[in-house]
């Protein structure tokens, strides 16, 4: 048997069951742990018991009751052990639906929004996705030590508050359920938008990301914007091997060898956001699933629809207004109008100034004025980029063009 | 579980309603603490005296410091309080969302901390 498997199948299982049957949080995840380490060693030696679902629960249930009696002298905990013992094995509900009702629960206390969304994000990794907290640490760039103190605050909080284990009630599913998307969105996000590809848990955070977009799928009834989610996380994971050289160096949607798109997520992402949107998905997960599609279907860049994609980025920055939609709308009709209607737009947010220190501005800039031939102003807008951006593989890209335009001059 | 409620909003905005909104606006906070009463969610709330009334007060090197005024000036000023009981924080939140000025100030949640167990 594969426990490595079995741990990622069962962990968010038998640890949203625990959280149920004993009510806290904390003590659930150190017995769900045990519980897994009590399987390495005895069902190799014994063999896997019959439902290892079952046994697992039952492990990790015992083990919070000897944690709760040790320390029962401590505080009076003396209820809750009465509670939790009087329930015997076969009276654990461990049918298939209350194990998804566990499961959607613990989903939805992560992601309740009396929390941090940082706390959100880290405690959805570690509980749901059985991620360590040395994984997350390293996905979210910050030390060990800062994580595992954003966890014990988040779970302290679920704790002293007395944050309910629970599905929200009927009206607030659909304003929770935007909580829960955003979440899984940020996750996908905070993965693909590191292109150094050597920090490999990075590449796991957007594996992640699209395993709970399809439990969510599964877990909560026919919902048109959640798959819509799950379809742009696929068709933008599609691009994931693509879009970097041998190098880690950024190669960009047109340079890119569609050949190595993975067809697989296409053909599974494209019908997916299709049925969304014929049962009414009109929301920005949706308009972004919906311009990933349009380059996903393009054999070749200069096949790609922008002008299509261009009146996706309206309706998104109705939905969604902000100067970094308003760049990327500039930018799609720039490809679609010509060089100069886009740049036109891009100076009218530059005047605003609500991009200023932003160095994807004159990168986008910079790269209409290249097409336009405009190669003094392109090295001048390069080199403003430069001095703003801060990740390496985009410095390499940058100084890359500004040198190819250098020699056009 | 037992939470309170701290309530806060922009005083100035308060003084400059109308009488008859004012007074529009207690009638509501009175159905509101009417029916947590009913509900039994109730243990205390009382409405407090404006901001102007507050005077702080510290004590440094066994000295004691008085000044006019609350701790920090803010937008928004703490004007009232409800402690309730409830279930869980969701119960808490769902009572919190009801006190009309939810809708033009802001509500602190905290839950009270456990008693020291008795020696």
């Amino acid at each position: 048997m594969n426990l490595e498997s079995l741990y990622r199948e069962e962990w968010r299982r038998v640890l949203a069951t625990t959280v149920r049957l004993t009510g806290d949080f904390d003590l659930s995840e150190e017995a769900a742990q045990d519980a897994f380490v009590a399987a390495l060693e005895q069902w190799p030696r014994d063999g896997p018991p019959a439902n290892p679902y079952a046994w697992l629960v039952s492990t990790a249930r015992n083990h919070v009751l000897d944690q709760l009696r040790r320390r029962a002298r401590l505080e009076d905990r003396q209820a809750e052990i009465a509670h939790l013992a009087s329930l015997n094995a076969s009276e654990f509900d461990l049918s298939e639906a209350a194990m998804l009702d566990d499961q959607l629960r613990l989903i939805f206390t992560c992601c309740h929004p009396a929390l941090a969304l940082d706390a959100q994000v880290a405690l959805t990794l570690r509980t749901v996705c059985g991620l360590t907290t040395e994984e997350i640490a390293r996905g979210f760039l910050v030390p060990v030590a800062t994580m595992a103190q954003r966890l014990v605050r988040v779970k302290r909080k679920i704790r002293d508050t007395r944050l309910p284990f629970a599905v929200p009630p009927k009206e607030q599913l659909a304003e929770r359920l935007d909580g829960v998307m955003l979440v899984v969105y940020l996750v996908f996000t905070e993965g693909y938008a590191a292109t150094t590809g050597k920090l490999w848990i990075r590449r796991q955070l957007c594996d992640e990301a699209i395993r709970l977009g399809r439990l969510l799928c599964e877990l909560i009834p026919p919902n048109a914007e959640l798959r819509a989610l799950l379809a742009l996380l696929l068709l933008q994971d599609s691009r994931r091997i693509a879009r970097a050289g041998p190098d880690e160096e950024i190669v960009l949607l047109e340079d890119q060898n569609r050949e190595l798109w993975d067809r697989r997520e296409i053909a599974e992402g494209v019908p997916l956001l299709e049925s969304a949107l014929r049962e009414g998905a009109t929301g920005v997960y949706a308009l972004q699933a919906a311009i990933a599609a349009l380059h996903a279907r393009a054999p070749r860049a200069e096949e790609t629809d922008w002008a299509q994609i261009a009146r996706l980025y309206d309706a998104l920055l109705r939905k969604q207004p902000s100067p970094v939609v308003e760049l990327n709308r500039a930018a799609a009709i720039g490809m679609a109008e010509g060089p100069s209607r886009g740049l036109a737009l891009m100076d009218q947010l530059e005047a605003r100034g609500e991009l200023a220190g932003y160095h994807l501005l004159p990168a986008a800039r910079a790269d209409l004025l290249r097409r336009d031939g405009r190669f003094r102003e392109a090295a001048e807008a390069y080199r403003n980029a430069l001095a703003l951006v801060s990740n390496d593989p985009e410095r390499r890209y940058l100084s890359r063009r500004l040198a190819q335009v250098e020699g056009l001059q | 579980m037992e939470y309170i409620l701290l309530i806060y909003g922009n005083e100035a905005d308060v003084n400059k309603m109308r009488e008859s909104e004012q007074a529009a606006m207690y009638q509501e906070f009175m159905g509101f603490t009417q029916s947590i009463v009913e509900s039994k969610n109730m243990v205390a709330g009382r409405r407090l005296e404006d901001v102007a009334t507050a005077t702080t007060v510290r004590v440094r090197d066994g000295k004691r410091l008085v000044t006019d005024g609350p701790f920090a000036e803010t937008r928004e000023q703490l004007g009232g309080f409800y402690m309730i009981q409830a279930k869980d924080l969701d119960e808490a939140l769902a009572i919190a969302e009801r006190i009309p000025s939810a809708r033009w100030g802001s509500i602190e949640v905290r839950p009270m901390a456990a008693a020291p167990p008795p020696r």
